[in-house]
């Protein structure tokens, strides 16, 4: 851990060379890379700063009682099928409201996108009623950037069959196999499949000052207590606090970016601790908020001037929602794997990865092995059909199964549909009187075909590996999401994109965007490694065209 | 030693082997851990914020039925999912009030209608009290009751229910700050033919 110097502290009427909204895993890479540069940064954050004393294992509070993440009192937000349905109130896009974003708490898993994801709609040809395009960069460009990712924040792995290439190898190796995994290598062995150690952003040893994992299993969605957890909070954060030139300013909603006449962006606007409006002036500014609070924010931005909202002359600025699929099959196994201890996931196969056009859809992912549950969420969803819901059998298979259950998941495609979007609700407000949220999402038909495809394999794996009992989660549209993707892609073409391919939106010459709704294509379901490769790029070409005088 | 004390232990190792973020952290942790060590160790039980204890009682059996305990295998009653409820309906879930007031009348009305010599649901056999509860499980009030039972029964101890973690032992959930592989028994096979 880097020796922290006094913290910095600008006053709002102060102009900072760049103030980036959000402190996540782009926002916090990047605030690292332009401090270091040498310029002075504020990172805007709505969320509190949590200190280690608050890491709790407190499943009811985090899942039930959104204690750190976006909550459906204070910020509700609507949802409909299609454009055509209304929007109802309902939680769907659940994010970590805290320093560090959803990074601090997520899972861990770290893929690279291969080669074929950055041009597969040249060569598939597109899907027609879809906006599939191809990234306006190729693999080779974002690999030194993903090499960076991996060794500056610290990810634990091995080569595995479908690896794309890299140019150093995985700093660390593996985290050790859990029972989970040795039964997924099992049974997907057995069936010819080629199984491999899931790449984790988790320290399998002491790394950078920073602990080792300590498989306390508190893990997914929660903050790792012992600082294992390779994340913007604990690895980017604090080096661009060292710098002298970073303050992290923690409760600060940012409700507008703030325009000159002349076009450029002149700083934003945000409420603090007390609900007041304040302003922070910058030179530049650097939208880091996530998928959904990144284009809200532009559409929050709109003026009689530009009424479509900010950066938004292409009318994509929200559109094209992606969020991946997420199912897979419940197994039940002989003897205790105690799946509550250590990190989620420690197997999975790659060989669906690519798009295989003879299976008549578009689209692949991944399957793992993992757990998934919790006491509570357990209790309340980790049985199978059938089991009684109260009583003695249900005591007793709880008691029984708790230890012997794991979850083969599948992690998948989506397209990108124009439709998918975030838009601002007509009427409904938050707790600061900024127009909500109105997600609007229907999974396109070849995401669940996929997801059906990945689901059936994962089954035939559970079964044989030797599970007593398996059960699929049902294929249904779905209503939750995590991955918050494509919103305000990158793109050569301002017709069809929001930000160029340095992340510079077309239309403001001094604002910026990376993080999730910079993604083009949605990954095969883990975009947390591209998402943080993307902003160490940018971060760099940022602080470039500042030096050169080009922003 | 309780597992806040393994913590406290490991936390205190952890600083003298010189673990940064172990020594600038370690007194916030222990402040943290010594309150949350008070709220479970706490000797008496506490008092009910909104039930009478004749309402008390008639969820804490109600709670008995929906996780049973057996063959020293703790349930519900005995991680004390009662005091979760009453917590809940005095501060955050002010809004089941109603539903849950009018439910424990309800069973009581019940209880002696069908079995006429009952002062009421709590004095029923446990035969009797299951089979009402069946001709009720899908009414708001028990739906209510079991999802507040299981919470009440897995929550951490904080939100006043899983008493000594008795809710975690039903599950042979272990609760510690740190493992070591093998977690389970298929990794460990796995490493003993090695």
């Amino acid at each position: 851990m880097p020796q922290s110097g006094p913290a910095a502290r600008f006053l709002p009427s102060e102009t900072v060379d760049f103030a980036i909204v959000g402190s996540g895993a782009a926002g916090g890479i990047i605030a690292k890379e332009l401090a270091t540069a040498g310029f002075s940064v504020v990172v805007l954050e709505q969320g509190p700063r949590l200190t280690t004393a608050q890491f709790d294992h407190d499943e009811f509070g985090t899942f039930m009682r959104s204690h750190n993440s976006n909550s459906p009192e204070t910020q509700p937000q609507t949802f409909r099928r299609t454009p055509k349905d209304i929007a109802q109130k309902a939680q769907v896009l659940v994010y970590g409201r805290m320093v560090g974003g959803s990074n601090a708490h997520f899972t861990g898993n770290f893929w690279r996108l291969h080669p074929s994801d950055f041009d597969e709609a040249s060569r598939l040809g597109g899907v027609p009623g879809t906006g599939l395009v191809d990234w306006p960069i190729m693999y080779e460009e974002l690999e030194p950037y993903y090499t960076k990712a991996e060794w500056e924040l610290g990810v634990s792995g091995e080569p595995g069959p479908f690896d794309p290439p890299r140019s150093r190898p995985y700093p660390m190796p593996p985290l050790p196999v859990k029972s989970s995994g040795v039964l997924l290598e099992r049974g997907a062995k057995a069936l010819g499949f080629h199984p491999q150690v899931s790449p984790m952003a988790i320290n399998s040893q002491v790394y950078n000052g920073r602990s080792a994992c300590q498989h306390c299993g508190f893990c997914f969605f929660f903050m790792c207590e012992f600082g294992a957890k390779s994340t913007s909070m604990v690895a980017m954060l604090p080096l661009a606090e060292a710098t002298g030139r970073c303050e992290i300013r923690p409760g600060s909603y940012v409700a507008r970016i703030e325009m000159s006449r002349s076009g450029r962006a002149t700083g934003v606007t945000y409420f603090d601790t007390k609900k007041r409006l304040q302003l922070q002036r910058a030179r530049a500014v650097v939208l880091c908020a996530n998928g959904a609070e990144t284009p809200r924010l532009l559409l929050n931005s709109a003026s009689s001037r530009i009424p479509q909202g900010l950066a938004n002359s292409s009318g994509m600025v929200g559109t094209h929602l992606m969020i991946n699929t997420f199912f897979g099959v419940h197994a039940q196994f002989e003897q205790p794997l105690n799946e509550f201890k250590s990190v989620q996931n420690s197997r999975m196969i790659h060989d669906f990865y690519d798009t295989d056009p003879k299976r008549g859809f578009y689209g692949g992912g991944g399957i793992d092995a993992r757990f998934g549950y919790y006491p509570i969420t357990f209790a309340l969803g980790g049985l199978p059909p059938g089991t009684p819901s109260w009583g003695e059998g249900f005591a007793r298979d709880l008691a029984e199964q708790f230890t012997r259950s794991m979850f083969f998941a599948t992690h998948g495609t989506s397209l990108p549909v124009k439709d998918n979007c975030i838009t601002l609700d007509p009427s409904l407000k938050d707790a600061w009187g900024l127009p909500c949220m109105r997600v609007t999402y229907q999974d396109h038909p070849d995401d669940l075909k996929c997801a059906q495809f990945l689901a059936s394999h994962a089954n035939q794996i559970a079964k044989a590996a030797g599970a007593l009992k398996t059960w699929d989660e049902p294929i249904q549209p779905q209503t939750l999401a995590v991955h918050l993707l494509g919103t305000c892609r990158m793109g050569n073409d301002p017709r069809i994109s929001v930000v160029d391919r340095y992340h510079r939106t077309h239309d403001v010459r001094n604002l910026f965007i990376c993080d999730g709704s910079s993604m083009v294509t949605s990954s095969r379901g883990q975009p947390t490694e591209t998402i943080s490769a993307l902003a160490f790029r940018a971060g760099e070409h940022i602080a470039n065209f500042a030096r050169k005088g080009e922003i | 030693m309780t597992d806040i004390h393994n913590r406290r232990a490991f936390l205190r190792a952890a600083a003298a082997a010189s673990a940064a973020w172990a020594t600038v952290d370690l007194l916030d942790i222990e402040e943290a851990l010594a309150w949350a060590s008070l709220q479970v160790t706490k000797p008496q039980l506490p008092k009910f914020s909104f039930f009478t204890p004749d309402q008390a009682e008639v969820i804490a059996v109600m709670t008995s039925r929906i996780l049973p305990s057996a063959d020293g295998r703790p349930g519900a009653r005995e991680a004390g999912a009662v005091y979760f409820i009453d917590r809940s309906l005095a501060t955050f879930s002010k809004s089941q009030r109603q539903l849950y007031s009018d439910g424990v009348m309800d069973l009581n009305t019940r209880a002696t209608r069908t079995w006429s010599a009952s002062p009421g649901f709590v004095s029923l056999t446990v035969m009797q009290q299951d089979t009402l509860l069946r001709t009720i499980e899908n009414t708001p009030f028990f739906q209510a009751a079991r999802f507040d039972t299981i919470v009440g029964t897995f929550a951490l101890p904080t939100w006043g229910g899983n008493r000594d973690y008795a809710g975690w032992h039903l599950l042979n959930f272990t609760h510690r700050p740190v493992f070591e592989p093998p977690f389970g028994f298929y990794d460990a096979e796995v490493n003993r033919r090695k």
